[in-house]
C-alpha cells in the first residue's frame, strides 16, 4: 500500500490563493472578485500584485456573481471568492442566470465550504452546496483534497472555458499529494491499489480514507481508495474499473446525503452496475459550532467511520 | 447610420406592430412594457449605439453593448434587433415557438446575434451590465454599456447593489435606463411597492440622473448626448424615460392590464389600425 504524508498541515483556501496569484501571472484575463472576505479567501497576494485586477464587491453576493458574468462577457477570466453558503445558496438564482444558463465564463470560488468551517456554527457551514452546484446543467463541480491539489485545480478552472464551482475548506488539514502534478478536471485518482473494498471520497474525507486504509490493511482488509476530485463530470469509468475488481465501496465526503457525491456515485451503480454501497457524509441534519475535528467525529465523516462503513460494505458483498 | 427622428418615427411603428402581432401568433408575451420601452430601444439601435449586426461577437469588444435587464420585453428586443439587422424579420413570427432562437426571455444558448447576456430573473441584468463596463475600461475600450430596466423591477435589491457597485468603481462608461412607466403584473407601482421617487433615490446613490421624456425622440436623445457628456466624471448614469405602458393603442395604454395579456384577434386588427402601416412591412 502507498504510504502518503503530510510534509505540513496547510489550509486548502491559501492552496487557492497561491493557486490564483499563479492562475493571473500566467494570463492577464483573470480578475478575481470578492464580497469583503478577501484575507479569507487568501486573495491578498493577488491583489498586491495585480490591484486593477482584483475587485471589491462589498458585502453584495448577488450583484458580484452578476458584475462578473459582465466581466467574462468581455472576456475577462473572474474568479469569484466568498463562502460556500454565500456563493451557492444564496445567490443560486444568480448563478443559474447570469452563470450557468448565461454560460459565461465564471469561477465559483468556495471556500469555508462543509462542516470544518467549525466555530460559526450551522448558518454558515453549507452541507449542501454540491447538490445545489451538481444540478445545474454543464456545471463542473470540482473538490480537491489538499493544499497542493486546490492550487493545481485553481489553476486547471482558470485555463478551462466554462462554468466552474471549486469549493474548499477554512481549517489545516494534511497536505500530502505531489504539489507538482497537474490537475485533470474530470479524472478520478487512484490513491491506494486494493481488492476488498474500494473508498470513494473528495475534498478533506480523502485523507480520512487514507487513514482508513491503513487502519483496515492491520485486519487484513484491501482498501482501494480513490480521490474523487472532480464530482462532475463525474470519472464513471474509473469507478465502474475499480467497484467491479472490489465488488463493494464506500462513499465519503463533507457534505449531506441529499444530492451528495454519494448519491452520484449510487445512480451510476444503479445504472450500470449494482453494488453494495456504504454512506460516510452528514446524513439529513445541520451541523453546530464545535472544532473542526469534533465535528467530523461526531457527524460521523472520519477515518473511523470509514473503516466501520468499509467493514459493512465487505459483508454485503 | 443614425436615423433622423422622423425615421425613427416611423421604424417604431412598425415595432410596435411587429410586437403586437408577436404576441397574438405566439399567443403569449409581454406586450406592455414592450411598448413602453419601444421608442427607447428604436432612438438606441438606430440613432445612438455604436453597434454593427455585421461585426457582432458576444464579447463586443470594440463596440457598445447592451443588456436588456427586465427580460420580459423580448417582443419588443427581438423586433429592434431585427428591424436593424441582427437576423431575419422573418424569424418575428417563430417567437416562442418550439426549436426557435426567439425564446421566451433572452437566451445566449440558441445563438441569437445580438444577445450578450441571459436575462428574465429580474434585477440581474444591471449588475452584468456594471460587470461588462468595467471589463471595457480593464481593456481600455471607450465604447459604452447600456442596460434597461424596468421601475417594477427595481424593487429587486440587487438593483441597488449594482448601484453601489457601478459608483464605487466609478463606472462612467455605464448607461442604464428605466422604462419608468409606473406600472408591474399586479398594478401601478405605487400601489404593489411604492418605490417612490426614483430619482431622488439614484441622486442619492451618487449617480448622473437624467429625467427625460420616454415617447419624445428629441428628450430621448438629448438624454443620451448628456449621458455619454458624462464620461469623465467618473459617475455612471442613469436616465428615467417617462414612459405609458402599452403606449400608441388607446385600449392598451396607461394600464398594467397589459404587461402580460394577449390582445385577442378583434382587439389587435383595431389596435394595427390606429399604429397605421409604414413603408417597412409587416414580417
Amino acid at each position: 500500500m502507498k504510504k502518503y504524508t503530510d510534509t505540513g498541515k496547510k489550509d486548502t483556501r491559501s492552496g487557492f490563493g497561491v493557486g490564483l496569484l499563479k492562475a493571473g501571472q500566467a494570463d492577464s484575463r483573470v480578475v478575481a472578485l470578492t464580497a469583503d472576505l478577501k484575507g479569507s479567501l487568501k486573495m491578498d497576494a493577488f491583489a498586491a500584485e495585480f490591484p486593477e485586477r482584483f475587485i471589491q464587491c462589498g458585502i453584495a453576493e448577488a450583484n458580484m456573481v452578476g458584475a462578473a458574468a459582465g466581466l467574462a462577457l468581455t472576456g475577462k477570466i473572474p474568479f469569484i471568492g466568498s463562502f460556500a453558503e454565500f456563493v451557492t445558496g444564496r445567490v443560486y438564482d444568480q448563478v443559474r442566470q447570469e452563470v450557468s444558463y448565461g454560460k459565461t465564463n465564471v469561477k465559483i470560488a468556495s471556500s469555508h465550504a462543509g462542516i470544518t468551517l467549525g466555530e460559526d456554527g450551522a448558518t454558515h457551514q453549507t452541507m449542501e452546496d454540491i447538490a445545489l452546484m451538481r444540478a445545474l446543467p454543464e456545471m463542473v463541480v470540482i473538490n480537491p483534497c489538499d493544499f497542493n491539489q486546490t492550487a493545481q485545480a485553481t489553476i486547471a478552472a482558470a485555463k478551462y472555458v466554462g462554468p466552474v464551482y471549486l469549493r474548499f475548506g477554512r481549517p489545516s488539514v494534511p497536505n500530502f499529494t505531489d504539489p507538482d502534478e497537474p490537475f485533470v478536471i474530470g479524472k478520478a485518482i487512484v490513491m491506494n491499489e486494493g481488492s476488498d473494498v474500494t473508498l470513494i471520497a473528495t475534498g478533506h474525507t480523502v485523507w480520512e480514507s487514507l487513514q482508513a486504509a491503513e487502519a483496515l490493511e492491520a485486519e487484513g482488509i484491501k482498501a482501494e481508495v480513490i480521490d474523487i476530485a472532480t464530482i462532475k463530470p463525474l470519472d464513471e469509468e474509473a469507478i465502474l474499473k475499480s467497484a467491479k475488481k472490489t465488488g463493494c465501496v464506500v462513499v465519503a465526503e463533507e457534505h449531506n446525503m441529499a444530492g451528495g457525491l454519494g448519491e452520484a456515485v449510487a445512480g451510476l451503480f444503479a445504472r450500470a452496475l449494482p453494488t453494495p454501497v456504504e454512506f460516510v457524509n452528514g446524513a439529513d441534519k445541520f451541523g453546530q459550532s464545535g472544532t473542526p475535528s469534533a465535528l467530523m467525529a461526531a457527524y460521523g465523516i472520519d477515518a473511523a467511520h470509514i473503516a466501520e462503513a468499509a467493514k459493512k460494505a465487505v459483508a454485503r458483498k | 447610420m443614425k436615423k433622423s427622428v422622423e425615421e425613427l418615427k416611423t421604424i417604431s411603428t412598425q415595432i410596435r406592430r411587429d410586437i403586437l402581432r408577436m404576441v397574438c401568433k405566439a399567443n403569449s408575451g409581454h406586450p406592455g412594457g414592450s411598448m413602453s420601452s419601444t421608442d427607447i430601444l428604436t432612438a438606441l439601435y438606430f440613432n445612438e449605439m455604436n453597434q454593427n449586426p455585421a461585426t457582432w461577437t458576444r464579447e463586443g469588444k470594440g463596440q457598445d453593448m447592451f443588456i436588456l435587464s427586465a427580460g420580459h420585453m423580448t417582443p419588443v428586443y427581438y423586433s429592434t434587433l431585427a428591424r436593424a439587422g441582427y437576423f431575419p424579420v422573418e424569424e418575428l413570427g417563430t417567437f416562442r415557438q418550439m426549436g426557435s432562437r426567439l425564446q421566451g426571455h433572452p437566451s445566449i444558448r440558441k445563438a441569437l446575434p445580438g444577445i450578450f447576456q441571459a436575462s428574465g430573473s429580474l434585477g440581474q441584468g444591471l449588475s452584468a451590465a456594471a460587470g461588462a463596463a468595467l471589463g471595457k475600461k480593464l481593456d481600455k475600450d471607450n465604447n459604452f454599456v447600456y442596460c434597461l430596466c424596468g421601475d417594477g423591477e427595481s424593487e429587486e435589491g440587487q438593483i441597488w447593489e449594482a448601484g453601489m457597485f457601478a459608483v464605487f468603481h466609478k463606472l462612467d462608461n455605464l448607461i442604464a435606463m428605466t422604462d419608468w412607466n409606473g406600472k408591474q403584473i399586479d398594478g401601478p407601482v405605487a400601489e404593489v411597492a411604492g418605490e417612490g421617487d426614483l430619482a431622488e433615490k439614484w441622486t442619492a446613490w451618487g449617480w448622473n440622473v437624467i429625467t427625460a421624456e420616454g415617447h419624445d425622440f428629441e428628450s430621448i436623445l438629448k438624454a443620451f448626448e448628456l449621458a455619454k457628456a458624462g464620461k469623465g466624471s467618473g459617475k455612471p448614469t442613469m436616465i428615467l424615460f417617462k414612459t405609458e405602458m402599452g403606449h400608441g393603442v388607446d385600449f392598451m395604454a396607461g394600464t398594467h392590464k397589459w404587461h402580460g395579456s394577449v390582445p385577442k384577434p378583434e382587439q389587435l386588427e383595431d389596435a394595427l389600425k390606429q399604429l397605421g402601416e409604414t413603408p417597412l412591412g409587416d414580417f
